[in-house]
């Protein structure tokens, strides 16, 4: 059912771990749905020089994760800003339709460690924070059919 | 391969597979048909089919129907008694921790004006008699509890609830389907009105299953059509998969207890390992009265498909009921019935076994699930933030 990319980042995922002097760090999802990815930065002139990510989820959510933070390395703020989960997606070459609510926390993650980096700043941030209430976690809420 | 999921489907076994073959082949006829040698080789057939499956439920042979799966005879069997009594009563009683053919029906009665108590189970998910006997109505028609949890494993107190509901006059129907060619049943003893199985839970065939329907028992047909199966369910026999499944059920009966003994001693060596070795693991289930091959587990900071997904790419098959794996943001009702917070249950584990398996497939099963559980909470926040904690 998954991609061979997203096989690949799952099974070898890029930069896991924490930044002890991240200077960026974003928390979204919550336990409760089965997910949650923290991303930790480095970022110096406004160059994501490191970012790394830790994540409790399924297969997609460490693929995508993993592949986020390969998209947000060396880049500007604004180019991470303007990740979309689209993009993360159509590198992990695909994800099955139940698996989309995780392209879209890897984007809110990279979200969430932009804004803690502007916060830092003083500079004013809209909220990207996971209540748990959130229209990914929404949309999903209806049982499918087991199967045995 | 090392395949620990035999609670989802078992492998079909050679012996069974040759008996099925001629019916597939050159004994081709249908059991309907008047003429003499194709016709009447089917009809043997099924009658020597339904004289196994009645002998190993202690049932007639007269009162044992083939469906084409286990969800069918689920489907049946409610369906059937609530339209054919509904006259006596619009009342069901079933549990929480029920299979979703169970479940799923009961919940498209509801939505046809029929009420349905849906039972609590205990921290082990078993079905307590006495909450069956509370829930009891005077408009109460049928009793749905399942022999064994397909999921954790538990078994229910299937004589108590079948005495209760023998005593108050109410058809007792039990989901047999993990139960059958595993456990002991007994339809008499143990008072029940109904029975699902299905084939391919005992090393038969996908796409047969049975109901066992107690002679005098009021139950409307599910399928309409021709005068097959006594006239109780239409559809031209599936001849080749009748014989399997009895093929299948009678040699599982024969064998039942040294297999199922041996399967425990290796299910038990199991959980030792897991539990000791394993911190922050938890076995779900009844730890005693539980299936012979069934092993589930909760891993703290960890999400079960990931899990499931590492054992595969190592050769290990087994199941969660995770929710990524169920196709919904919740995790198995049943682990949340028996009052599992969601972010634990999120990180189960299901691994049934079979005869076929071995110690040394255990072992190695279970030192790679150790490295794999290493592997992920290393990468889970939440072990980050309670290692913290700590």
């Amino acid at each position: 059912m998954y991609s061979e990319k997203v096989m690949d980042h799952f099974s070898n995922p890029r930069n896991v771990g924490e930044i002890s002097d991240a200077n960026a760090v974003g928390t979204v999802g919550n336990a409760k749905c089965g997910d949650i990815m923290k991303m930790y930065m480095k970022i110096e002139n406004d160059i994501i020089v490191d970012v790394k990510f830790k994540t409790f989820g399924c297969g997609a959510a460490i693929a995508t994760s993993s592949m986020a933070t390969e998209l947000v390395k060396g880049k500007t703020v604004d180019e991470a800003l303007a990740l979309s989960n689209k993009t993360v997606v159509d590198a992990l070459d695909g994800l099955p339709a139940v698996k989309l609510h995780c392209s879209v926390l890897a984007e809110e993650a990279i979200k969430a460690a932009i804004d803690d980096y502007k916060q830092r700043r003083g500079e004013k941030t809209e909220s990207h924070e996971c209540h748990g209430d959130c229209p990914h976690c929404a949309h999903a809420h209806h049982h499918l059919p087991q199967n045995e | 391969m090392v395949y620990l999921d035999n609670a989802a489907t078992t492998q079909i076994k050679k012996e069974v597979l040759d008996k099925m073959l001629p019916y597939l082949t050159d004994k081709f006829g249908n059991a309907s048909s008047t003429y003499t040698t194709p016709g009447a080789q089917a009809r043997r057939a099924i009658d020597e089919a339904r004289d196994i499956v009645a002998q190993a439920l202690d049932a007639q042979s007269s009162e044992v129907f083939f469906t084409a799966s286990g969800s069918e005879a689920d489907n049946w069997a409610i369906k059937g008694v609530a339209y054919a009594n509904c006259g006596k009563g619009r009342h069901i009683i079933t549990s929480k921790a029920e299979h979703h053919a169970v479940l799923h029906t009961c919940q498209y009665l509801e939505k046809q004006g029929f009420e349905v108590t849906y039972l609590d189970v205990d921290e082990y998910g078993a079905v307590s008699a006495d909450a069956v006997q509370n829930a009891l109505r005077p408009d109460t028609i049928l009793i749905s509890i399942m022999f064994a949890n397909n999921e954790i494993g538990t078994i229910n107190p299937i004589s108590q609830i079948g005495k209760i509901a023998r005593e108050n006059r109410v058809y007792f129907h039990t989901d047999a389907v993990q139960a059958a060619g595993a456990e002991r049943i007994d339809v008499c003893e143990m008072n029940i009105d109904l029975l699902s199985l299905s084939a391919h839970k005992f090393h038969g065939p996908k796409g047969v299953g049975a109901l066992y329907v107690r002679r005098g028992v009021k139950i409307d047909n599910l399928i309409h059509g021709g005068a097959q199966e006594m006239g109780r369910r239409a559809a031209t026999e599936n001849v080749a998969g009748i014989v399997g499944l009895a093929s299948a059920l009678g040699a599982a009966s024969e064998t039942m207890s040294e297999r199922t003994e041996k399967i425990a001693a290796m299910r038990d060596y199991l959980i030792g390992r897991v539990i000791s070795e394993i911190p922050d693991s938890r076995l779900n289930g009844d730890p005693t009265r539980r299936l012979a091959n069934n092993a589930h587990f909760c891993f703290r900071y960890i999400e079960g498909e990931g899990l499931l997904l590492h054992l595969d790419l190592r050769g290990f098959i087994v199941s969660s009921g995770s929710a990524c794996t169920s196709g919904s943001l919740d995790p198995s009702h049943v682990l949340l019935a028996i009052g599992l917070p969601h972010e634990i249950a999120h990180g189960s584990m299901r691994a049934t076994l079979s005869e076929d398996n071995t110690m040394e497939e255990i072992d190695a099963f279970v030192d790679a699930l150790k490295s794999i559980v290493s592997t992920l909470r290393a990468m889970s926040p939440l072990y980050e933030e309670d290692a913290a904690a700590k």
